[in-house]
């Protein structure tokens, strides 16, 4: 008896320590390392709502606190559930800096007015067509809208011209997509941008009939490899990236680009921004401005994301179709909308 | 308000267990200043579970009727509607044909290695569903829609079943079948006559808990497409995280536990099952199988082979493929700590809230500590989606200060697996006779010294029991812990759930075997003390 009972406050103790140990657990900052890339002197800690792949930050984030010594925090989501969780927080987000995958969930926080100016030393690094003409927040790379099929069920003269024809009944219960990802919403934030909103909804509701729903590019990828279906829209680098690996889930897919500006050749800008509530805004630009330098763009170059690499002329991997080889339509990333695109998309009955 | 309404109630309990039938009421020492302090605990406890009904209730009339209807009647939600209500009717009867028929062969039939069938069958609990999903995906990569989510969710969500029907089983007064025989009744008449009728609080409390599992499953169903309510609501928080469609779909899902918990009730119905009388029960008897009994092997071994052998095998594959990689100790070792930690807090925590609530219930049972009770079995009924979505909302409206601390993170846990606690916490102190109490007392101890010395230690056994299998819930639980997480958590669970997501099925490989070896004790012991709660 009286060793339960003291098992339970030994479990009390126990748990105050670990949650504490926890709690310092990825604390080991690294001592202030020679300052490079950033000119001045930052300290601290920040937290970081991330949307980008887990992966890909923590390259990031693990380069950033080497150089600067600045202890990073990361909460990991979805774009737009993110975006969301921000703006509901207001100017009690416990965020310092917001990373997505694409556009339109920047274009949310900034439209809440929530942001502030990114740097100049920032933005100077960035070309402008890879950033928002406002300059509340930049972008950090950028992903191309692809189409994966299996070459042994669609011959090269039977692909779609436009991304608009797997509306087209001769491709029901052909292709794959995460409509639940924000990959997806944005490309289809794009087509409302470019087409407006009757057509938009025709080819949701084109695709409701005709798609299967995958949860994650890389799944819906697997399926076409699997030869579940034919093809499935995905962005570029889930192809690169397996390819890379074992080849595993991509072997038997290749991957089409559109191009010819077709919505479908969509290129989304994954951003990055400051909070205008950030407690440590200092450390949160330094972060920004390290990401789009040399530095945070080489891994883009030489890491495992695939994505492509915008800033501070760093070439992006050499595996890749070029950037400019893509001819994608020109869409400004500030006017992707992503409140309106659940909408559409609730109303087609995807959500 | 909340000291209006136990100012006005408390008086009531002395009245109230004046009118049962425990003996020695006359004598009790106890203060009423003890009583009523605990019943207020209890009450606000129960208010604080309240929360999320209160939460999904306020959603809907905020949203306004012609939202809402737009919204609720729409063909998406008759899509995920079908799927819930399949799932649910061909699930729950394929679990009770498995369940009891696993539970009849191993504790009343000649059975060969019948101690071993007990435990093994018991044992496909300690793999989480979502693992499971994950094992079964990387068998058959087509698996997809309905039929693979009955097949999954059958074979985690059985031994629900088998569980309380074996220890019901295990202690049927043979009696009263040898009364049966005698007046001519063959095997199987007097399976379906005399023996199945007695399973029925066994099963129908099985049914209410595989169904209300498969309602809160998320990963599982996830992994192979098959869209249902909470898969649904969980696609709406990642698009708009605390958008109104997702809050209700919610609602809908809310309306459909709590149907299934009063049609619980309802066929549980009013009937007597305990042994009346004085004298030793006998051993239950059991039936030769003679040629059935190849077949119940061959049987069994198939049932726990897909159940368990399976996904095990592949988890070991995963791990063996991934090699040393994906032991990355600065990944690893932090989501098992945080696990643990948040596992013994929630426990702790648990058992803590649960003590008040339990001494009412077994000390002074009343209307009052009864309607408690069943406060909080509707929120532990709830999916931890909803209270994950209420708790994200009140905590940023209402109370910013606590939002995304690992508090709230635990007192979700709190109310999302408090019946676990209160049901062992009740057995023990209901063997705990309070004449002990009262003769420390009467010895001149203080109330509350006489309490903590002799009732607290006699009921820690059953009250660490409980916190066992809070412990086993909160290693295994996902959606609350994704909704609710404060910044920079990594658990086992959703590290294996973002890795596995990636299609790293190997990256994912270790987390789920760490998840699987915590949950095989807990699920040991829970088997354990389902005998002993059936025994008494």
């Amino acid at each position: 008896m009286k060793i339960r009972a003291n098992a339970l406050t030994a479990i009390a103790l126990a748990a105050t320590a670990a949650l504490s140990l926890a709690a310092c657990g990825n604390g080991t900052a690294s001592s202030a390392a020679t300052d490079t890339a950033t000119s001045t002197k930052v300290a601290g800690e920040i937290t970081v709502y991330n949307a980008q792949h887990d992966t890909l930050t923590k390259e990031w984030v693990d380069a950033f606190t080497k150089q600067t010594g600045v202890k990073v925090t990361v909460r990991q989501g979805s774009d737009t559930e993110l975006s969301n969780q921000i703006v509901q927080e207001g100017a009690a987000s416990p965020a310092d800096v917001f990373l997505t995958e694409n556009s339109p969930a920047m274009a949310q926080v900034e439209n809440a007015g929530l942001f502030a100016d990114i740097d100049k030393a920032t933005v100077d690094q960035v070309p402008a067509e890879y950033r928002p003409s406002t300059n509340k927040w930049t972008g950090i790379a950028a992903r191309s809208t692809v189409l994966v099929y299996d070459k042994t069920k669609i011959s090269d003269d039977k692909l779609p011209k436009s991304m608009l024809d797997l509306a087209k009944p001769e491709w029901k219960g052909r292709w794959a997509a995460s409509p639940s990802g924000a990959d997806f919403q944005a490309i289809v934030a794009a087509l409302l941008e470019q087409k407006g909103e009757a057509a938009t909804t025709e080819w949701l509701k084109g695709m409701k009939d005709n798609f299967k729903a995958y949860k994650g590019n890389s799944t819906a990828m697997k399926a076409v490899n699997a030869g579940e279906v034919d093809a499935a829209l995905i962005y570029h680098y889930y192809y690169y990236g397996d390819q890379a690996k074992t080849g595993e889930n991509s072997n038997k897919v290749t991957p089409y680009f559109f191009k010819s500006q077709d919505p479908g050749a969509f290129l989304s800008v994954s951003g990055g921004g400051v909070l205008k509530s950030s407690k440590n805004s200092a450390a949160a630009q330094a972060f920004i401005k390290f990401i789009t330098g040399k530095q945070g763009q080489e891994v883009l170059k030489n890491g495992t994301s695939y994505e492509y690499a915008i800033a501070s002329n760093v070439d992006s991997n050499a595996k890749l179709v070029p950037i400019k080889d893509l001819q994608a339509p020109a869409v400004d990333p500030a006017k992707l909308n992503s409140a309106k695109v659940t909408d559409l998309m609730t109303k087609a009955g995807l959500l | 308000m909340t000291t209006d309404l136990s100012a006005r109630i408390s008086p009531e309990i002395p009245g109230a267990s004046a009118s049962t039938t425990t003996a020695g009421r006359g004598k009790r020492p106890r203060p009423p200043f003890g009583v009523s302090a605990i019943s207020l605990l209890a009450v606000l406890i129960a208010l604080f579970s309240l929360i999320p009904l209160g939460y999904v209730a306020y959603m809907t009339a905020a949203t306004g009727w012609d939202t809402a209807v737009a919204l609720i009647f729409r063909p998406r939600v008759g899509e995920l509607l079908l799927n819930t209500v399949m799932l649910v009717v061909f699930t729950v009867p394929i679990c009770l044909v498995l369940g009891v028929g696993g539970a009849w062969l191993v504790e009343r039939t000649r059975l060969r290695g019948h101690r071993w069938w007990a435990v093994a069958l018991a044992a496909p609990l300690a793999i989480p569903a979502f693992v499971n999903s994950y094992a079964w995906v990387t068998a058959v990569p087509s698996l997809e829609g309905i039929w693979s989510g009955v097949l999954i969710a059958t074979l985690s969500y059985f031994p629900l079943v088998y569980i309380p029907a074996a220890a019901t089983l295990g202690r049927l007064d043979p009696a009263i079948e040898q009364s049966a025989a005698s007046l001519g009744l063959g095997p199987w008449a007097i399976f379906f006559r005399v023996v199945l009728p007695q399973l029925r609080i066994a099963m129908t409390g099985g049914a209410l808990l595989v169904s209300l599992h498969l309602l809160a499953e998320y990963g599982a169903f996830a992994m192979i497409r098959f869209d249902t309510f909470t898969t649904a609501i969980m696609t709406q928080f990642q698009s708009t995280f605390n958008g109104t469609a997702g809050n209700m779909l919610a609602s809908v899902l809310v309306f459909f536990c709590l149907i299934l918990l009063l049609a619980e009730v309802r066929s549980r119905g009013n009937a007597r099952y305990a042994r009346i009388g004085s004298g030793a029960q006998a051993k239950p008897t059991r039936l030769p199988l003679h040629h059935y009994q190849i077949p119940s092997q061959l049987a069994l071994l198939a049932l726990t082979v897909l159940a368990f052998g399976l996904p095990i095998f592949f988890v070991l594959r995963w791990v063996l493929a991934g090699g040393a990689r994906v032991w990355s100790a600065d990944e690893f070792l932090p989501a098992l700590l945080q696990t643990l930690a948040y596992g013994t807090a929630g426990a702790a925590a648990t058992i803590v809230v649960g003590f008040p609530m339990a001494y009412l219930a077994v000390r002074h049972p009343s209307w009052f500590s009864k309607m408690l009770e069943l406060s909080n079995y509707v929120t532990s009924s709830l999916p931890g989606i909803v209270v994950g979505l209420a708790f994200v909302t009140v905590s940023i409206r209402m109370v910013p200060g606590v939002y995304q601390t690992s508090g709230v993170l635990i007192a979700a846990y709190v109310l999302l697996f408090l019946p676990r606690a209160l049901v062992n916490i009740r057995s023990g102190l209901a063997q705990a006779p309070k004449e002990l109490d009262e003769a420390a007392q009467s010895l001149g101890k203080a109330p509350l010294v006489s309490f903590l010395k002799v009732t607290l230690r006699l009921t820690a056994p059953a009250a660490a029991g409980g916190a066992a299998l809070v412990f086993l819930a909160i290693v295994n639980e996902l959606t609350a812990t994704l909704l609710l997480s404060p910044n920079g958590t990594h658990t086992l669970a959703t590290e294996f759930w973002s890795k596995s997501s990636e299609i790293d099925y190997s990256g994912a490989a270790p987390y789920a075997l760490l998840m699987i070896l915590l949950s095989a004790p807990m699920t040991y012991l829970l088997f354990q003390q389902s005998k002993k709660v059936a025994g008494q």
